[in-house]
């Protein structure tokens, strides 16, 4: 069902964790569809993506496609970043199954989600970039088994 | 490979196959004509179908051979439907049945009829009272599995077969994931119509059945010659009706060596992962449930995941997330039974054999752990609720 770097990506994920203080982070998708993607981002002063790092909720999937794109967006300029869309995500992965394309559509959009993040607390304004949607459920209630 | 899924699809029994290949060659008869060959194949079904109606109590000429567990549900409900439909359009049946039920029920609202889905409790199990509650001057039929495919829970049919034939109604049970794994009686339990599949107990895929009680009236399926007493005509599918034979005559053989071999198995599973494996769920009811099925729910993590890693490992077994059914939503049972969806989509279920052994069990906890750690560790919602835990604290 998978291509080889899917299935790569998903077994030996890059970039699984998170980063203290990071410049920005962007949590997208939604736990009743079985998808959250949150993406750390450190970038410098002069704008560069340093590290980046994720965790995610999901199937195989989701994970190999916020491997990919935490990869992709390192080393890259902000203006860069942004142009790591989810057909890119996709291309590098030698593909997605149709019914899975929604996940690299999560990848791109945890991407913007932290960039905005990013803007926000720097009070910028990054051109291109749109308010991501966000509709993770927040402030779920506890339960105990 | 240690497979654990047992509830999809199982291993065709040696015997079986043994038992089938003379009907491939020189047996290769059609049961229909009178010479050699074919009187040989007739007699072989003939055996089989004596073989399944034993299996149930039942008579042999009401075992109606189909092609599989769809098609029996899909004729049991329309042609039931199609015969009563002057009498009532009124048909009861659970929220936790398979598509083969629920669809062909969906299909017949679009006809006009009205169908009421009763509600289970958190273990799944319907409550025969309820049914009572739901009857109405016009039902028409009642259909209730007999044990659940996905958590194992087994139902009450025999309280609700009582209570449909206390009102006259008839009453069908979806018994795939049953038949072969326990008793089965279709007097005691008041049963007029029960499907059945012989590829979950070790038979052949692509053959099934349907018992109808004597005296049922219910519509031909398919039209044309006079095979299966014109209910369902077409030349038999002869190796796999004697496949289906001989799968039914050592799944009684084997029964009760079978049930306690696996009841001991999954029972040890399920302690172990409750003990080893924090904040998980069994699914499904603790006692009243087949013997050979086990069903989590780990929370933070998703299903497909699991069974991919799983799958490295060598381990087969399924899940009920969204990923794994195609759509959107988790499994439809573990939802009537009152998971979140994102509890859902963490669901685990392993179907046993009377193959499987400790020694495999220990492997599949073993890695089972590893699996769900990693992927927690991995889980944005694992991390939250980590952060939320610490500052209680």
């Amino acid at each position: 069902m998978y291509s080889e770097k899917v299935m790569d990506h998903f077994q030996n994920p890059r970039n699984v964790g998170e980063i203290e203080n990071a410049s920005g982070v962007g949590t997208v998708g939604n736990a009743k569809c079985g998808d959250i993607m949150r993406i750390f981002l450190d970038i410098d002063d002069n704008g560069v993506v340093q590290d980046a790092k994720f965790k995610t909720f999901g199937c195989g999937a989701a994970v190999a496609t916020s491997s990919m794109a935490t990869e992709m967006v390192k080393g890259k300029t902000i203006q860069e970043a942004l142009q790591v869309t989810n057909k890119a995500v996709m291309e590098a992965l030698d593909g997605l199954p149709p019914v899975k394309v929604h996940c690299s559509l999560l990848a791109e959009e945890a991407i913007h989600a932290a960039l905005w993040d990013y803007a926000e607390k720097h009070h910028i304004v990054i051109e291109g970039l749109q308010k991501p949607k966000n509709d993770i459920s927040e402030g779920e209630e506890e339960e105990e088994y | 490979m240690i497979y654990l899924d047992n509830a999809a699809t199982t291993k065709t029994a040696p015997e079986v196959v043994e038992a089938m290949l003379p009907y491939f060659t020189e047996r290769f008869g059609n049961p229909s004509t009178i010479y050699g060959p074919g009187t040989e194949a007739k007699k072989a079904v003939n055996e089989a179908r004596r073989i399944l109606a034993d299996a149930l109590g039942a008579k042999q000429e009401e075992i109606y051979f189909t092609a599989g567990g769809s098609e029996a549900d899909n004729w049991a409900l329309k042609a039931a439907a199609d015969a009563f439909r002057d009498k009532g359009k009124h048909i009861i049946t659970t929220k936790i049945e398979h598509h083969a039920i629920l669809h062909t029920c969906e299909y017949l609202e679009k006809q006009g009829f009205e169908v009421t889905y009763l509600p289970v409790d958190q273990d799944g199990l319907v409550d025969p009272e309820a049914v009572r509650a739901a009857i109405r001057p016009d039902t028409i039929l009642i259909s209730v599995m007999l044990a659940n495919n996905e958590i194992g829970t087994i139902e009450p049919v025999g309280q609700i077969g009582e209570i449909a034939r206390e009102n006259g109604i008839l009453f069908h049970t979806d018994a795939v994931q049953a038949f072969g794994q326990i008793p089965i009686n279709v007097d005691q339990l008041h049963i007029d119509m029960l499907s059945a599949s012989a590829h979950k107990l070790n038979g052949p895929k692509g053959i099934g059945m349907l018992y109808i009680r004597t005296g049922v009236k219910i519509r031909s399926l398919i039209h044309g010659g006079s095979q299966e007493r014109n209910r369902r005509a077409g030349t038999e599918n002869v190796p796999g009706i004697v496949g289906f034979g001989a799968a039914v005559s050592r799944a009684v053989r084997i029964m009760e060596e079978k049930i306690q071999k696996e009841t001991a198995l999954r029972d040890y599973l399920i302690e172990r992962v409750e003990k080893e494996i924090p904040y998980c769920r069994l699914n499904g009811h603790r006692t009243q449930r087949l013997p050979g099925n086990a069903n989590f729910a780990f929370r933070f993590i998703e299903g497909e995941s699991m069974l991919i890693m799983l799958d490295m490992k060598g381990i087969c077994a399924s899940s009920g997330s969204a990923c794994t059914s195609g759509s959107l939503d988790p499994s439809h049972v573990l939802l009537a039974i009152g998971l979140k969806h994102e509890i859902a989509h963490g669901s685990l279920r392993i179907t046993l054999s009377e193959e499987n052994t400790r020694e495999e069990m220990d492997v599949v906890v073993e890695e089972l752990k590893k699996i769900v750690q990693k992927l927690r560790d991995m889980s944005p919602l694992y991390q939250d609720f980590m952060a939320r835990q610490e500052n209680r604290d």
